[in-house]
């Protein structure tokens, strides 16, 4: 008896732990998602419960979105900056972490952490030089100067993730193939591109994702409205001044933040494995 | 055309291979465009940002003349750089301490099975895996003049009366800055955590729990210990990334109340790019550099010391 009370007491206050923790991480995303379906009326009463509808739900803040914002336009440029870095960062980033891990020997290894350390320096580090840069290839403004920068983030990281890949890749494979007759550029396409699909889709989507949430460069470089980004563009502009759109704000946010979360979500253990090999390389 | 390459083979004095089969000639021409494209898009831009730290260029004219060290003289005499970097370091280290604290007491949480566990921890790590200049909106909201959440909650348990003003208050806007590093960056740590629990030797924990060992004895003489390379690990680098974070500083408080919660990269910012001295931003910007370098090498040391092992 004593034991089973002590049991489930164990458990509440497990189940307890985690809710406290769950309120904290999701309560944001909760507001965003109820703040864009209630009434200004409602919204702007401070007597209000806010984590409720006073009055009934509406869709004009949506409407707003959808209608009255780019923000269309800043998910359709997302999408094709995503798309563009998805390309770079595989062209750059495949053949460079084939070449690390299977040709290049013990150089190779410790080439691959120096690229992997790359990663580690970030945007705010280089953001003024990099605007020069960006303005001397007159690509200020454009959509062109996120696709030309944004692989300096995910190449590093993608060619470590690689890898790690193609080193669980038994060598035995490609060199059974090379025997057959393939060259090793063909035992690469034929034999080890296939078996690599895993890494190659998580940076897929790590590319995608990173050029959905970067937020630092977007801001340095692209000042036009209809060239942003929605990370950048929805922070920037529907933010105006001391007047804010609160609903449609919080609902552009929730919209544009939660399916890259999915996205980065369905990668994630890849992602940090990719972190935890860096600590622990052999 | 594979017959081509075996006629080429046959012809190849080199070892019976041709030059494109050759390991480091092959191996070299797949690494070059990514080593190119690092060095001109990283390598260089770094050094560009130590020339202009050197020199008095702006936006208007960005061919500058040499100044020497005057730039970081002049910053280091400034009070607003003063503030920014002695932010720059109390954002970082008391938002680690918190995640650690936090990372560790989910990363045991998560250890138990239960019912709903995935979409537990998708939501947990949300705020880790959504766009943060996003999100950290959602904060922005949350800590309103007027209609803050929080506020709202302590006026219903009778705690408050009108408002706290988070972000109009120095003191307030610091703690809030803090909050929202912890809350974007414990759950990463606490995945980080979670790869080291699951790499644990299992037969050494259960033998301690048939020995008799408590919860507290197993988790602080053996988890702990055993965990400690992997927690730096995530320390390391969730230090990093809000050590080199404008996103939050930028999007909460654009630096404000009177320019008291800066850290070096808003601050480099603001006077590089906003400002349009270049000079002086990337000077700011420099003074990011030892500590990336430090966990750099920390990272590496840590590394090596499991290599050996």
């Amino acid at each position: 008896m004593a034991v089973r009370l002590r049991k489930s007491g164990l458990r509440i206050g497990h189940a307890l732990v985690l809710l406290v923790f769950v309120l904290f991480t999701a309560t944001p995303f909760v507001w965003m998602l109820i703040t864009s379906f209630k009434h200004d009326s409602d919204l702007y009463n401070p007597d209000n419960n806010p984590l409720w509808f006073n009055e009934p739900p509406t869709l004009a803040h949506w409407e707003y979105v959808f209608h009255r914002t780019p923000f269309l336009r800043w998910l359709a440029n997302t999408t094709i900056v995503g798309l563009a870095v998805i390309v770079i960062t595989l062209a750059l980033a495949l053949p460079a972490a084939y070449s690390l891990s299977r040709l290049l020997g013990r150089w190779g290894e410790r080439l691959g952490i120096a690229i992997f350390l790359v990663y580690l320096v970030p945007p705010t580090l280089l953001f003024i030089p990099m605007a020069r840069v960006i303005s001397s290839l007159q690509l200020q403004n454009t959509l062109w100067s996120l696709i030309v920068v944004y692989p300096t983030i995910t190449v590093p990281f993608s060619t470590w993730l690689l890898m790690g890949f193609f080193k669980s890749i038994p060598r035995d494979l490609e060199e059974a193939a090379m025997i057959d007759g393939c060259s090793r550029l063909g035992a690469l396409a034929r034999v080890i591109l296939p078996l690599a699909v895993p890494g190659i889709i998580t940076v897929i989507i790590f590319s995608f994702t990173l050029a959905a949430q970067e937020f630092i460069y977007g801001l340095t470089f692209v000042t036009s409205t209809a060239v942003k980004t929605v990370s950048v563009g929805v922070p920037q502009d529907m933010v105006r001044g001391d007047i804010f759109f609160w609903g449609p704000l919080m609902g552009s946010a929730f919209l544009a933040s939660v399916p890259v979360a999915i996205l980065y979500y369905l990668v994630l253990d890849r992602f940090i494995a990719g972190f935890t090999t860096a600590g622990a390389f052999k | 055309m594979s017959g081509l390459v075996q006629r080429a083979v046959a012809n190849m004095p080199v070892r019976g291979r041709s030059l494109w089969e050759r390991e480091n000639v092959l191996g070299s021409l797949m690494l070059t465009p990514a080593v190119l494209y690092i060095v001109l898009l990283v390598g260089f831009p770094f050094v560009f940002a130590i020339y202009l730290a050197l020199t008095d260029a702006t936006v208007g004219s960005p061919v500058g003349s040499f100044v020497g060290l005057d730039n970081f003289r002049e910053i280091i005499q400034s009070r607003g750089f003063r503030t920014a970097l002695k932010n720059t370091f109390i954002f970082t280290f008391s938002s680690q301490a918190i995640i650690l604290i936090l990372a560790n007491a989910l990363s045991m949480a998560l250890q138990r099975d239960f019912r709903g566990k995935g979409l537990v921890t998708f939501l947990i790590l949300l705020p880790w895996v959504a766009p943060v200049s996003l999100t950290t909106i959602s904060w922005l909201w949350i800590f309103h003049s007027r209609f803050s959440l929080i506020d709202w909650f302590l006026r219903q348990l009778n705690l408050l009366e009108g408002n706290l003003f988070w972000l109009g208050r120095p003191d307030l806007a610091m703690i809030a800055i803090i909050i929202v590093h912890v809350w974007r960056m414990f759950p990463f740590a606490t995945v980080i955590l979670l790869a080291g629990h699951s790499a644990l030797p299992k037969d050494v924990l259960e033998s301690a729990q048939v020995d008799g060992a408590g919860f507290w004895r197993i988790f602080f003489q053996i988890r702990l210990p055993l965990l400690l390379p992997i927690m730096s690990v995530a320390v390391l680098f969730s230090t990093v990334f809000t050590f080199s974070d404008m996103t939050v500083v930028y999007v909460l408080t654009r630096g404000g109340p009177f320019d008291t919660t800066h850290v070096l990269s808003s601050m480099a910012y603001f006077r590089g790019i906003f400002g349009g001295n270049l000079s002086v931003g990337a000077a700011v910007s420099l003074f990011l550099f030892p500590v990336l370098l430090i966990a750099a090498i920390l990272i590496l040391r840590i590394a090596r010391r499991a290599e050996v092992t």
